[in-house]
């Protein structure tokens, strides 16, 4: 039987995608670790001013991230705050009350809000605080609260699905014994559905954390900047550490800024690999726990 | 809720749900309606300094982003059309080698290459890709080609995730029977699964678009930004996010703003479209419509 050429050409690439992305990754983290590990260190983080007063905010640092550190760790903070109750509650929301012609509406708004390009959930805070300085607060300003707020609309269709997803998972059986003891709808959620989809709802959270952490387009149009030091206030601008390394690409004036900014770049690749990883064992955790039981 | 529920001490907590979704939901209402609201006038003027002509000379008073436009089209449909084939070669590689010593291996990379975020790709980019862009075109290395190249790293790995997920429990459901015919995996795949399974290819290629015409981190720092229509791939493009984040950084307000506010509009249409399109394929997918 002769195959068609389509047939045969897929046939023959299959293999080299296998072998090239696995490449391109590795090439990624090797041309990373090559120019960045060398300045992984105290150096990295805190330049020339001591640690200890640099963390306690004594001395500013010039030529270190720890600035843009912290400003991402506010910012993630303060996302995660804004984001974790309208997100997990809105998740068991639609899992377990809302009636169906709610939940496929909401449904749909939550898809739509899930394609959104980040760099519209910034345009939206940009024209926000236009709107307030032209109506009640001529002083309003983009600053780390509207950030927060905006990287908060655009972690919250993880969160939603990511609980929706994970109390829809929870056996039948579990919840018809909970509802043959005796317990009403509520305590039944409260106390045996939540419980048992927790795992699930923590790699929702830690998938939105990564995203809130690694977001430039957001934070580029709601208040980042290239050097604003520590944070000041939920009110102040601040530095970030993925903007900093599109800022250095973009405008470096010496060769050691440019090493910061291969530091910069491995320290947020192996933060985003880490949470990946530590949603991965949650996610694990929950499959394994219910591996027997949903059969 | 029932008015006589709300005294039973276990009922009142379902408003805190309600509250929530309550928020979540006003969140996205204002997200759309802040952003239709502020693109409306840039809509609605058609006079001089319209945003829908062709050239943008903001010195001159002429804010087109029609060239932007295109340059977002022209930008994803050529990351798709390299990613597309890719990601279905990767996902058929990954089905019909069930025993390779690679599998585990190369879907954990798949995996962690969806969490590697763009500004990291964009970064390395500038120091790998383009220096290869400038030797094999000529010109700055900061083009069309190279935001394509990594545009289609990016979306490849969520592709396959995809597709993988569709095709696979139908490739099983064949196997025992079908191998034992004397068919091999990649021809059960090729002659049964694949001519059932449009609509998951479509779905993965809909989602493939949606995230490279949303990417602002890529273009911004590989396309070169010129606000032109490419004329081959060594040629320099600005895309609608790009164009966003750079009236942003260098304007001050007044009718550069209107261009803004459309850009937004325009990519919140299109990804807000194709979400949709991919809700109902999803929906028709859950109900089996692919599979009798």
């Amino acid at each position: 039987m002769t195959r068609p050429l389509c047939f045969r050409l897929i046939t023959a690439i299959a293999p080299l995608t296998a072998a090239l992305l696995p490449a391109c990754l590795l090439g990624l983290l090797a041309f990373l670790v090559f120019k960045g590990l060398p300045t992984l260190g105290m150096e990295l983080f805190f330049g020339d001013t001591p640690p200890v007063a640099a963390l306690l905010g004594r001395q500013p640092v010039w030529d270190g991230l720890w600035p843009a550190c912290a400003g991402s760790l506010c910012l993630v903070g303060l996302t995660l705050g804004l984001s974790l109750f309208p997100g997990v509650g809105c998740g068991i929301f639609l899992a377990e009350y809302a009636p169906p012609r709610l939940k496929s509406l909401a449904g749909a708004a939550v898809d739509m809000l899930a394609g959104t390009p980040s760099i519209v959930m910034g345009l939206f805070g940009f024209t926000l605080i236009l709107f307030l300085r032209h109506t009640f607060m001529p002083g309003a300003t983009t600053c780390l609260l509207l950030a927060a707020g905006c990287l908060a609309l655009l972690v919250l269709p993880v969160l939603i699905v990511g609980t929706r997803e994970a109390l829809e998972a929870v056996p039948q059986n579990l919840i018809l014994t909970a509802a043959s003891l005796g317990l009403t709808k509520n305590q039944r959620i409260r106390h045996v559905q939540l419980p048992a989809a927790a795992p699930g709802i923590w790699s929702g959270v830690i998938l939105a954390l990564g995203r809130a952490a690694e977001d430039t387009a957001v934070i580029m149009l709601t208040g980042v900047v290239a050097n604003a030091g520590l944070p000041a206030g939920i009110g102040a601008k601040f530095e970030a550490l993925p903007f900093s390394i599109f800022y250095t690409a973009a405008q470096y004036q010496s060769p050691e800024e440019l090493q910061r900014a291969f530091g910069a770049a491995l320290v947020l690749l192996l933060l985003a690999g880490g949470l990946i990883l530590a949603a991965r064992f949650f996610e694990n955790r929950y499959r394994r726990r219910w591996q027997g039981s949903a059969a | 809720m029932m008015p006589q529920a709300g005294a039973h001490t276990g009922e009142s907590r379902a408003a805190l749900p309600a509250l929530a979704a309550g928020l979540a939901l006003l969140g996205i209402g204002l997200l759309f309606a802040m952003v239709i609201i502020a693109a409306l006038p840039a809509f609605l003027d058609h006079g001089a300094g319209s945003v829908f002509t062709w050239s943008w000379r903001p010195y001159r008073g002429e804010f087109g982003i029609l060239a932007m436009l295109s340059g977002s089209v022209i930008l994803s449909v050529s990351a798709l059309l390299l990613a597309w084939p890719l990601a279905l070669a990767l996902c058929f590689w990954i089905i019909t080698s069930p025993r390779s010593p690679f599998l585990v291996p190369v879907r954990g990379c798949l995996r962690l290459m969806t969490a590697v975020p763009t500004v990291v790709y964009g970064f390395a980019a500038v120091f790998l890709i383009t220096p290869l862009v400038r030797a094999g075109l000529g010109g700055s290395g900061f083009c069309w080609l190279a935001a394509a190249l990594v545009l289609t790293l990016l979306v490849l790995p969520t592709m396959a995730l995809i597709m993988e997920a569709g095709l696979a429990p139908r490739l099983s459901a064949l196997c025992p029977g079908g191998l034992a015919v004397g068919l091999d995996r990649m021809e059960l795949l090729w002659f049964f699964v694949l001519p059932l399974s449009r609509k998951t290819l479509l779905a993965a290629a809909l989602l493939g678009l949606g995230r490279a015409f949303g990417d602002t981190l890529v273009p911004l720092m590989l396309a070169g930004n010129a606000p032109q229509i490419p004329a081959g791939p060594g040629d320099s493009l600005r895309t609608l996010t790009a164009h966003m984040a750079l009236v942003t950084a260098n304007e001050v307000g007044g009718a550069a703003y209107n261009s803004l506010f459309a850009a937004g509009a325009l990519l919140l249409a299109v990804t807000a479209l194709t979400s949709l399109m991919l809700r109902r394929i999803q929906a028709a997918l859950d109900t089996g419509a692919e599979q009798q």
